[in-house]
């Protein structure tokens, strides 16, 4: 019975504790991924409305390209900043207001894995 | 056109509608035909020939209705007849369409695909294939033919600059670079993107330099046996010119800017008098919206002196009077327009929007600036194009995976057709417009 209550408590505090990172910290954790539902339509968003800038295979446009290559030297964090903030003085726009942070994390780990390509 | 063999068929074939069938048969034939031995002969020989020329008259296939879409998913575009309102063939292998437009040759035999990948193709509407295909580039966003229809020029973005071809093989005829962003020799130089690329008249092709605030005209010299592209460069004509238009009469090339309010306009007629700028102040004291989807400029609207252009940053089309380049109103509108189109009589403007307001249109009133109908085709309308007398729109719905075809006098839709992913629809009477 103890020892099934401090499991118990084991898994809750552990998963309290990775929540709260989750919080914080983007790329650590996983744990709040969207639907699947949801990725499939952010993986269209990606491929064709991110694409009218950054091309359909993210290979570049006006906007840079975003392949695996391209962004291995960026932060995680500075992939979701860029998402949901933009990047003014130049034509990438914030998506906040549209895509939740959780969503734009999603992407950037996308991105970063390189599912798209 | 038609080619000069399908010419001669069809003339025959006409005359046969009006001729009696036993005058077609010359009188010396007659005589062989009625007595002599070889009658059989003749008459296997003509039933061959009447039903070649039926085989033949069947297959001729005159382009001045036709069009290309672009199906962007896949690389392949259909090409669609405007009086059938129909698809009639599918041109694959073509690339990245993912950004893709089209030219015409003069004569509307070929579509000039330019790809996102750096592809350029030649296809033959005739044959429903390809004539020429080239990877000029790592990446490229747009072109336009020469008024003699001699070259095809396209602007890239990586490396930055214009390739000008013949448009007869596609071999390159002169290769532009764009300024340089960096000077370090030790990195990889790194050269402006090449936007608004233009045909001029006198064979002249007018671009934008996205990052270096530019804009070029190249001129071709043929003087003395001496042929090449000369440039001529207008600098700070304002911050990231996005895209630009040249009007109807072909005089006035403007370029939208991205990076500051207003637009640069250039005189072709009277370019020593530099580049002005217009309406510099339209989007001042306001807050700007952010924009999902650059507008585009090709299409430009132009009804009677007015041009109806989308804002940046806006909910609104701009109304600018093209005597004075003065702004006279603001339009507001249902989202970030993308494509404001004019009616080819100028009465009615059709605006597209960028996402997330992309699965509507509206129609303007040239007369009061009234939305005078609003509609949802589908989710995602990418593009829209009138036939050349206004009878018909013809929009694309990319996540619908089809094209919609609408009578503008009623807004009734006349006919739907499936598409893979349809982005840009592009008729033949382009071929004969100034700037594309």
């Amino acid at each position: 019975m103890v020892r099934r209550f401090s499991s118990s408590f084991t898994l809750f505090f552990s998963l309290t504790l990775m929540t709260n990172s989750s919080l914080f910290a983007y790329g650590e954790t996983n744990h709040r991924t969207p639907s699947i539902k949801k990725q499939q339509e952010l993986l269209h968003l990606l491929k064709q409305d991110c694409g009218s800038c950054h091309g359909m295979l993210l290979k570049g446009g006006l906007g840079p390209p975003l392949l695996v290559k391209d962004l291995e030297n960026k932060p995680i964090e500075l992939i979701i900043n860029t998402i949901l903030y933009g990047r003014p003085g130049t034509a990438m726009p914030p998506w906040q207001g549209l895509l939740s942070t959780q969503d734009a994390t999603w992407l950037a780990q996308q991105l970063k894995t390189g599912v798209i390509e | 056109m038609v080619s000069t063999t399908a010419k001669n068929w069809s003339h025959r074939m006409s005359l046969s509608t009006t001729v009696k069938q036993s005058d077609l048969i010359p009188k010396g034939f007659t005589k062989y035909f009625k007595h002599s031995i070889y009658s059989p002969l003749l008459l296997t020989f003509f039933i061959i020939s009447l039903s070649a020329c039926q085989l033949q008259n069947h297959q001729l296939r005159p382009t001045g209705d036709l069009g290309v879409i672009i199906e962007r998913a896949t690389g392949s575009v259909q090409v669609v007849n405007t009086t059938q309102q129909e698809p009639l063939a599918k041109v694959d292998k073509l690339g990245d369409l993912s950004h893709a437009s089209v030219v015409f040759s003069r004569d509307q035999r070929y579509a000039y695909v330019f790809a996102r990948d750096g592809g350029l193709t030649k296809v033959d509407l005739l044959q429903d294939k390809i004539d020429h295909r080239i990877i000029q580039s790592g990446n490229s966003i747009g072109g336009a033919i020469s008024q003699n229809g001699k070259w095809i020029a396209v602007s890239n973005y990586t490396p930055g600059g214009i390739k000008i071809f013949s448009s007869d093989t596609l071999e390159l005829a002169a290769d532009i670079t764009a300024t340089p962003l960096n000077t370090s020799t030790e990195k990889k130089a790194i050269y402006s993107k090449v936007v608004g690329l233009v045909d001029a008249p006198g064979n002249r092709f007018v671009f934008s330099l996205f990052d270096t605030n530019e804009i070029w005209v190249a001129d071709y010299i043929n003087q003395d046996n001496n042929k090449k592209w000369e440039i001529q460069k207008f600098t700070n004509i304002g911050k990231q010119p996005y895209d630009a238009l040249i009007t109807p009469s072909g005089r006035y090339y403007i370029a939208g800017l991205f990076g500051e309010s207003g637009f640069a306009l250039l005189d072709l007629w009277h370019l020593e008098k530099g580049v002005q700028r217009i309406l510099p102040n339209y989007n001042n004291n306001k807050q700007t919206l952010p924009v999902y989807k650059m507008p585009h400029l090709e299409g430009w609207a132009v009804a009677g002196r007015y041009a109806f252009v989308p804002a940046v940053g806006q909910h609104s089309i701009l109304v600018i009077d093209t005597d004075s380049w003065q702004q006279v109103a603001t339009i507001p509108v249902h989202g970030q327009p993308v494509f404001a189109v004019a009616r080819p009589d100028g009465r009615q403007v059709w605006v597209n929007f960028a996402y997330p307001n992309n699965d509507t249109i509206q129609v303007i009133n040239t007369e009061n600036y009234h939305i005078i109908h609003q509609f949802k085709p589908g989710p995602a309308v990418l593009h829209m194009s009138f036939t050349p007398k206004g009878e018909q729109l013809w929009l694309s719905v990319r996540d619908n995976n089809e094209v919609q075809v609408y009578d503008p006098a009623t807004f009734k839709k006349s006919t739907t057709f499936p598409a893979n992913s349809p982005s840009g629809i592009f008729f033949t009477s382009r071929a004969h417009q100034i700037g594309l």
